[in-house]
C-alpha cells in the first residue's frame, strides 16, 4: 500500500503546525531545517546515527510480552516496546543523538534544552558529554523538586541546570526560558527541543529521529505473528507516541491510541489533556491544541507526571486527532498510578509514570476487546526517577526512612 | 496614511526622532495603567505601545514578564487594551497595540482589527508573528488601513528584510540586539547597521527598540532611527513604586529624560 500518512512533511499538518516565532529565531530555524534536510539525505549521517543507536543506545530495543499484566487487560495479549531499556532510560536519547549530531554539523558549540521529568534533560546532557558540547538545561523549579535525582544526574554529566522560577514553574516555563536563551545566544547555540512540538522543523525532525521505535516494533510484531490490533503510547508533547505511531499510520487496521494526562479528571479542569480538553491555538511556535482561556492565555496544566505536564501537544497529533486516524484518551493520575503498580507487581518492570498512562489505556482497551486482541504499548521510559513520587503516592515510606 | 505615519513624518520634519513608550495594560491595574500611559504622553512620549499581557511572553525579559504576570493575575482582558488605546488617542498620541499572536487569534483577527479601529488605534506590533505566517492578520488589518508592524533582527537575512519591509506599514521595528526586552547598559552596536540595511531594503521608517533605557541611549539611537522605543525602563518606574503618585512622578521624570534625549543634537 502507498504511504500517505507515514513520514508526513511539515511545516503544516493539515491546519496545524507552522512557525509562529520571533523574527530573531527565523534564521536559526531556517539553518536547522536546511542542515536537517541535507543530513537526511546524507548516508554518512544516517550511518553515524545508526552506529550510535546500536553501540551507544543499545538498539534495537526489545519487545516483551507481559502475560501476567495482560490478565488484567481482559485477556488480550500485551507487548511492550522497551524504550525504558535504552541508555539513559527513555526514548529521549533517540532524538538528542540526532540533534546533537546536527549541532556539530552546523558548527555550534553549545546546546540548550528544556525538560519536565528530566528525561530529555538527562538525555541532552548525555549527548553533550559524548559529543563535547556545552549544555544548559532549563527546568521548572517545581519539577526540579519533583525530580531531584535527575537534576543531580544532569549535573554529574557536566550540564548546567537552571531552575525556572517564573509562571507555573513547570515545563512550559522552562520552554519559554530556553527560547529567551536561544534568542540571545543563537550564534553559538542550538536548541535541542525534546518533543515533536514547537515550530518547524521540530515536529517533523523529532518525529523522524523517534520513528525508529515504530519501525523496529512493527517488524518485531510481524515476526511474532502479525500486526497488533492497537498501538498505545502516552502523549505529553507526543514524541514517543508519534515515534511509535508513524510506522503504523498507513496500516488502516491498527488502532492508534494516545493517552493524555487527565490529572484529576478532564471535567475538574486540573489536567494536561490538550486534545481532550483544549482547543486550537498557538503556543510555543506552532498551531495545535492548547489548554487556554477565552482570551488565549495558556492555562496551567496538572499531572502527577512531570513529563506529561504540558498544556500543548505536537501538531501532527492534532492533525491525526482531527482526521480520526488516532484516538486520544484521557487517563487520570489514579488510573496511571494503578497501572504503574500493576506492571511493577505482575512483571517486575517499573515503568515511568508517563508510560504508565499508556499502560492504563491498555488495561481499558484490553477489557473492551477481550482475549482475541493484541496490544502493543510503548514503554517510553523506566520508573527509577519516579521511585520517590510513587513511594509517597502509595505511602510506602516508613516513618523513619521518610525523615 | 495613518495617524501613526503622519506623526512620524511630522516629527521627522522637526529634525528629531520620535519617542515611543511601551506599558502593559493592566499593570498594576487597568485604571492605573491607563493613567500612566496618559501621564507618559503628557510628559513627552509621542506614540504609545499598549502592551497586551500574555501568559508566555518569550520575547520579554524579567521586568515585563513580572508586570504581565501581575496584570493577568489582576484579571486583565483583551478588551482592556482597547480602553487604553482610546484614552491614549484622546490624550493626543497615536496608539498601537503590542500583542503576541494567540490572544489576537482567540479574540478573532477580524474582531480584533475592528475593535482596534473603533478605539482609534493605528495598528499592531506582533513580536511572535512574522509576515510569512500572518495571512489572516494582514487581511484583517489591510481591510481597515491598520498598520502591521513587524520586527527585524540583527539575524535577519537580506531576503527576510525585503520580505518584512514589504509587508510592514507604519514603521519597521528593529531589534537593536539578539535578545529579549530589558534595560541594558548600552544599545547594541549592530542597531545602526540593521537600520541601514532595513532602509536599504526599502523601509521608509525604522524605529529601534530593545535595551534603550536612558536619555543617553535615546540620543544615540536618535542619530540614525526614526523612533526610539522604550519599554522596560518605563515599566520599571511602575514596578519600583507601589504608591501611584510616586510611580507617576518616576515615570514622568524618566519620560522627560528620554524626550530630551531624542531632541539632543549630537
Amino acid at each position: 500500500m502507498t504511504s500517505v500518512l507515514s513520514g508526513a512533511a511539515g511545516p503544516y499538518f493539515g491546519a496545524f503546525g507552522g512557525r509562529f516565532v520571533p523574527e530573531a529565531l527565523v534564521a536559526a530555524l531556517d539553518e536547522l531545517t536546511d542542515a536537517y534536510n541535507k543530513a537526511k539525505h546524507d548516508p554518512a549521517f544516517g550511518e553515524e546515527l545508526a552506529r550510535l543507536a546500536r553501540d551507544y543506545t543499545g538498539r534495537p530495543s526489545i519487545v516483551t510480552e507481559v502475560p501476567r499484566f495482560a490478565r488484567h487487560c481482559g485477556g488480550a495479549r500485551v507487548f511492550l516496546k522497551r524504550e525504558d531499556l535504552n541508555h539513559t532510560g527513555s526514548h529521549k536519547i533517540n532524538n538528542v543523538l540526532g540533534q546533537a549530531l546536527l549541532t556539530k554539523r552546523i558548527g555550534k558549540t553549545r546546546v540548550i534544552a528544556e525538560t519536565g521529568a528530566g528525561q530529555h534533560g538527562v538525555a541532552s546532557a548525555t549527548a553533550a558529554a559524548l559529543m563535547d558540547l556545552e549544555c544548559t538545561v532549563y527546568m521548572g523549579e517545581e519539577d526540579t523538586e519533583r525530580q531531584a535525582l535527575n537534576v543531580a544526574r544532569m549535573r554529574l554529566l557536566g550540564a548546567t541546570v537552571v531552575p525556572v522560577t517564573t509562571g507555573s514553574r513547570t515545563l512550559r516555563d522552562a520552554i519559554n526560558e530556553a527560547y529567551r536563551d536561544w534568542v540571545a545566544n543563537v550564534e553559538t547555540t542550538n536548541y535541542v527541543f525534546g518533543t515533536a512540538a514547537g515550530p518547524h522543523p521540530f515536529p517533523e525532525m523529532v518525529r523522524d529521529f523517534q520513528c525508529v521505535i515504530g519501525q523496529e516494533a512493527r517488524e518485531q510484531m510481524v515476526a511474532l505473528g502479525g500486526l497488533p490490533d492497537a498501538v498505545l503510547a502516552c502523549v505529553g508533547g507526543g514524541s514517543n507516541a508519534i515515534g511509535i505511531f508513524d510506522a503504523f499510520l498507513d496500516d488502516a487496521g491498527v488502532r492508534l491510541i494516545g493517552c493524555e494526562a487527565a490529572g484529576d479528571g478532564v471535567e475538574t479542569g486540573k489536567h494536561a489533556a490538550a486534545i481532550s480538553g483544549g482547543r486550537p491555538g498557538v503556543l510555543h511556535g506552532a498551531m495545535s491544541y492548547v489548554l487556554q482561556d477565552t482570551d488565549g492565555q495558556t492555562q496551567p496544566s496538572h499531572s502527577i507526571s512531570a513529563g506529561l505536564d504540558y498544556p500543548g501537544v505536537g501538531p501532527q497529533h492534532a492533525w491525526l486527532a482531527d482526521m480520526g486516524r488516532a484516538e486520544y484518551w484521557p487517563v487520570t493520575d489514579s488510573e496511571a498510578m494503578e497501572a504503574f503498580r500493576l506492571l511493577s507487581r505482575t512483571e517486575g518492570i517499573l515503568p515511568a509514570i508517563e508510560s504508565a498512562h499508556a499502560l492504563a489505556g491498555a488495561v481499558k482497551l484490553g477489557r473492551e476487546l477481550g482475549s482475541g486482541a493484541t496490544l502493543l504499548v510503548n514503554l517510553s521510559g523506566r520508573g527509577d526517577k519516579d521511585v520517590g513520587s510513587a513511594a509517597r503516592y502509595f505511602h510506602l515510606l516508613d516513618e523513619e526512612s521518610s525523615q | 496614511m495613518s495617524a501613526l505615519t503622519d506623526r512620524l513624518d511630522a516629527i521627522r520634519g522637526e529634525g528629531r526622532s520620535a519617542l515611543i513608550g511601551y506599558l502593559p495594560v493592566g499593570f498594576p491595574t487597568v485604571e492605573r495603567s491607563v493613567r500612566a500611559m496618559v501621564a507618559m504622553v503628557d510628559a513627552g512620549v509621542d506614540i504609545v505601545e499598549v502592551g497586551l499581557p500574555y501568559s508566555d511572553p518569550v520575547m520579554d525579559g524579567p521586568t515585563i514578564q513580572v508586570a504581565a504576570e501581575r496584570a493577568l493575575q489582576g484579571g486583565t482582558h483583551i478588551v482592556d487594551a482597547f480602553t487604553a488605546v482610546r484614552a491614549v488617542t484622546q490624550a493626543g498620541a497615536p496608539a498601537v497595540v503590542m500583542s503576541y499572536y494567540n490572544p489576537m487569534l482567540q479574540y478573532g483577527l477580524e474582531r480584533f482589527a475592528q475593535d482596534l479601529v473603533v478605539a482609534g488605534g493605528s495598528g499592531a506590533i506582533t513580536p511572535d508573528l512574522t509576515p510569512d505566517a500572518a495571512g489572516g492578520w494582514l487581511a484583517a488589518a489591510r481591510a481597515r488601513d491598520l498598520d502591521t508592524i513587524f520586527l527585524v533582527a540583527p539575524s535577519s537575512t537580506r531576503e527576510r528584510l525585503h520580505l518584512t519591509v514589504a509587508e510592514t506599514t507604519g514603521f519597521v521595528y528593529a531589534a537593536s540586539l539578539m535578545g529579549v526586552t530589558g534595560e541594558r547598559t548600552s544599545v547594541g552596536a549592530g542597531a545602526e547597521r540593521l537600520v541601514a540595511a532595513t532602509r536599504a531594503a526599502g523601509a521608509p521608517r525604522v524605529c529601534v527598540g530593545l535595551g534603550v533605557s536612558t536619555g543617553e541611549h535615546a540620543a544615540d539611537v536618535a542619530r540614525f532611527a526614526d523612533g526610539v522605543i522604550v519599554g522596560s525602563a518605563l515599566v520599571r518606574c511602575l514596578l519600583d513604586h507601589d504608591d501611584e503618585d510616586a510611580a507617576l512622578d518616576a515615570l514622568r521624570s524618566k519620560t522627560e529624560e528620554l524626550a530630551r534625549g531624542v531632541r539632543r543634537r549630537t
